[in-house]
C-alpha cells in the first residue's frame, strides 16, 4: 500500500502553519514530558495529588469488579466444601488432637514469658489497626509494584503506614487520596524492610526484586548462610513497621544474597490491615533561632 | 465479515465524536491498569500504547502529533510510572514514526508491525530505565511483557480497523 499522500500541505498558508504548529506542539510535548520526569525524579511526592485523583475514578470500577470476581470465585469453593466436608472434619479432628499437646506447652510458656516480662518491666508497643480494607487493583503494565488500597484519609490511613496481611507484611503506605492509597509493596525495586531469621536473629535486609520476590541480603559479617524454609520477621527497626511480623521465607540456599518468597502474597482475594507506623515520625524540631546580639538565650 | 463492507453513502459519527473516539480509545487502553488483580509480575502489555501506535499506523490522521503527550500524562496518572514517562516516551514515538514514514514509500502491514515492535519495545525498556534501578532493567519479565504487547499488535489492529470502519471518513 502507497502511504497516503496528505503530507503536501497545499498552497493554504493557514493549513501549511497548523501543520508547522502541531508538529512543534509535538515537541513542546516532548520536552514537557522530560520535565516532568526531571521534577518527579526529584520530588516523587509532587504529582501525588493528580494520581490519587485519577485512582479516585479507577479505584470504585475495580471494587466492584473485585466483589464480582470474588462472587463468582466462591461457588466452585462452596461446591466442593459441600462434598468434602466430611472428610474435611475427620482430617481436623485428628489436628485438634496433634496439636493438643503443643497448645497446653505454648500456654505455659506464654505465661512464663509474660511472667518474665513483668520481671524485666518491659514495656511492649501495640500495633494499632487503623482500618481493614482490601487491595482492588495493581499497576502490572510497570516495572514498579503498587497496589490500590479502598481506603484512604477519611479512613484515618495516612502516608508511611504499614499495612499487612493475616500471613505477613505487604507492605507500606506511600500516597492517600480521601478514599483510595497506593500501597509500595515488598516486591518493588525501592522497598527495603530491615528483617532478622526468626530462628537465631541474623540481621538481614528485605530488598524487592520486582517479580513478586524479594532479595533477602545479610548486613553482618560475610559468609552469612542461608537454608531453604528460613523465616526471616520484620525487626523493628527504622520504626515504621512493627517487630516479628513474618515477611519471607528462604526459597534456595545461598549465602549473603538469596531470594525468598513473601508470606502474605498480595492479591485482592484477602484482606490487608493498616497499622499504625510503630514508632510515629517525631514532629520536625524547632529552627534554631540564633540570638540577636549574642549572649542571653531564654 | 458478511455483506457489503464498503457503504459510501452509510451515515458516519458526527465529526466531534467522531474525532474524539481515537481518544477515548486509547485513555481507554491505559485504564485497563484497573483491572482487579493485584499482579506480582509486570506481565500485562500497555495497552494504552499499543491503542496509540495502532491509531497512529492505520489511521494517521486520527490522532494529532501532539497528541502523545496528553494522552501520555493520562497514561502516567494510573500506570504507575514516575510522572512524565510516557508524555516523553509516547511524544518520541510519534516523532520518530514520522521520520520513518518520510523515509518509506510504500508500506503494509508487516512493516506496521516492525515499526510497533522497535516503538514498543522502546518504550517499555525506557520506562524501566526511568522508573528502576539501573541493574533491574532488563529482566525476563521485562523480554516477555514486551513479547506478549507485540503479539497482540495484529489484535488491536483489526480492533482499531472496526472502530475507525464505524468512525467513518475523518475530515
Amino acid at each position: 500500500m502507497a502511504l497516503s499522500p496528505d503530507r503536501r500541505t497545499g498552497f493554504s498558508r493557514r493549513r501549511q502553519t497548523l501543520v508547522f504548529l502541531s508538529y512543534v506542539l509535538a515537541v513542546a510535548g516532548a520536552l514537557l514530558g522530560a520535565a516532568l520526569l526531571v521534577i518527579s525524579r526529584f520530588d516523587p511526592p509532587l504529582f501525588a495529588g493528580l494520581r490519587m485523583a485519577a485512582a479516585s475514578v479507577t479505584a470504585p470500577v475495580s471494587t466492584t469488579a473485585a466483589a464480582l470476581g470474588r462472587g463468582i470465585w466462591s461457588i466452585p469453593e462452596a461446591i466442593s466444601t459441600h462434598f468434602f466436608v466430611r472428610q474435611e472434619n475427620a482430617q481436623l479432628r485428628e489436628a485438634v488432637k496433634r496439636n493438643q499437646t503443643l497448645v497446653l506447652r505454648a500456654r505455659a510458656i506464654a505465661y512464663e514469658n509474660r511472667r518474665l516480662r513483668t520481671l524485666l518491666a518491659l514495656r511492649d508497643r501495640e500495633a494499632h489497626t487503623v482500618v481493614a480494607a482490601r487491595l482492588v487493583s495493581s499497576t502490572a503494565s510497570s516495572g514498579r509494584r503498587f497496589a490500590l488500597l479502598n481506603a484512604g484519609r477519611f479512613q484515618g490511613v495516612r502516608p508511611g503506614m504499614p499495612v499487612r496481611g493475616p500471613l505477613g507484611l505487604i507492605g507500606r503506605v506511600v500516597e492517600t487520596g480521601p478514599a483510595v492509597a497506593r500501597v509500595l509493596l515488598l516486591s518493588d525495586p525501592n522497598s527495603i524492610v530491615p528483617v532478622r531469621r526468626a530462628r537465631d536473629g541474623l540481621p538481614a535486609i528485605a530488598v524487592g526484586r520486582g517479580d513478586g520476590r524479594v532479595d533477602l541480603r545479610s548486613v553482618t559479617l560475610a559468609n552469612a548462610r542461608f537454608a531453604v524454609g528460613d523465616l526471616f520477621v520484620t525487626t523493628g527497626t527504622g520504626g515504621i513497621y512493627p517487630p516479628n511480623v513474618p515477611v519471607a521465607r528462604v526459597q534456595a540456599a545461598g549465602a549473603d544474597s538469596v531470594a525468598a518468597e513473601p508470606l502474605a502474597p498480595a492479591d485482592t482475594l484477602d484482606v490487608a490491615l493498616v497499622q499504625e507506623p510503630f514508632l510515629p515520625v517525631p514532629p520536625p524540631s524547632r529552627p534554631e533561632v540564633p540570638p540577636i546580639g549574642g549572649g542571653i538565650t531564654p | 465479515m458478511s455483506g457489503i463492507e464498503y457503504r459510501p453513502f452509510a451515515r458516519t459519527l458526527p465529526p466531534g465524536r467522531a474525532r474524539a473516539l481515537p481518544w477515548a480509545t486509547v485513555i481507554g487502553g491505559s485504564a485497563v491498569t484497573a483491572w482487579p488483580a493485584v499482579a506480582n509480575i509486570p506481565l500485562m502489555p500497555p495497552f494504552g500504547l499499543l491503542m496509540l501506535l495502532t491509531w497512529r499506523l492505520l489511521a494517521p490522521f486520527a490522532l494529532r502529533p501532539w497528541a502523545a503527550a496528553p494522552l501520555g500524562l493520562v497514561d502516567d496518572l494510573v500506570s504507575g510510572q514516575p510522572l512524565g514517562s510516557a508524555v516523553l516516551l509516547w511524544s518520541l514515538c510519534f516523532l520518530g514514526i514520522d521520520l520513518v514514514e518520510q523515509r518509506l514509500g510504500m508500506r503494509d502491514f508487516w512493516q506496521d508491525w516492525t515499526i510497533a515492535t522497535g516503538a514498543i519495545a522502546a518504550t517499555l525498556l525506557g520506562g524501566r530505565l526511568f522508573a528502576l534501578p539501573i541493574g533491574m532493567v532488563v529482566d525476563g519479565a521485562a523480554l516477555a511483557q514486551i513479547a506478549i504487547a507485540v503479539a497482540l499488535f495484529p489484535a488491536t489492529a483489526r480492533l482499531v480497523a472496526w472502530v475507525d470502519r464505524k468512525r467513518g471518513q475523518p475530515r
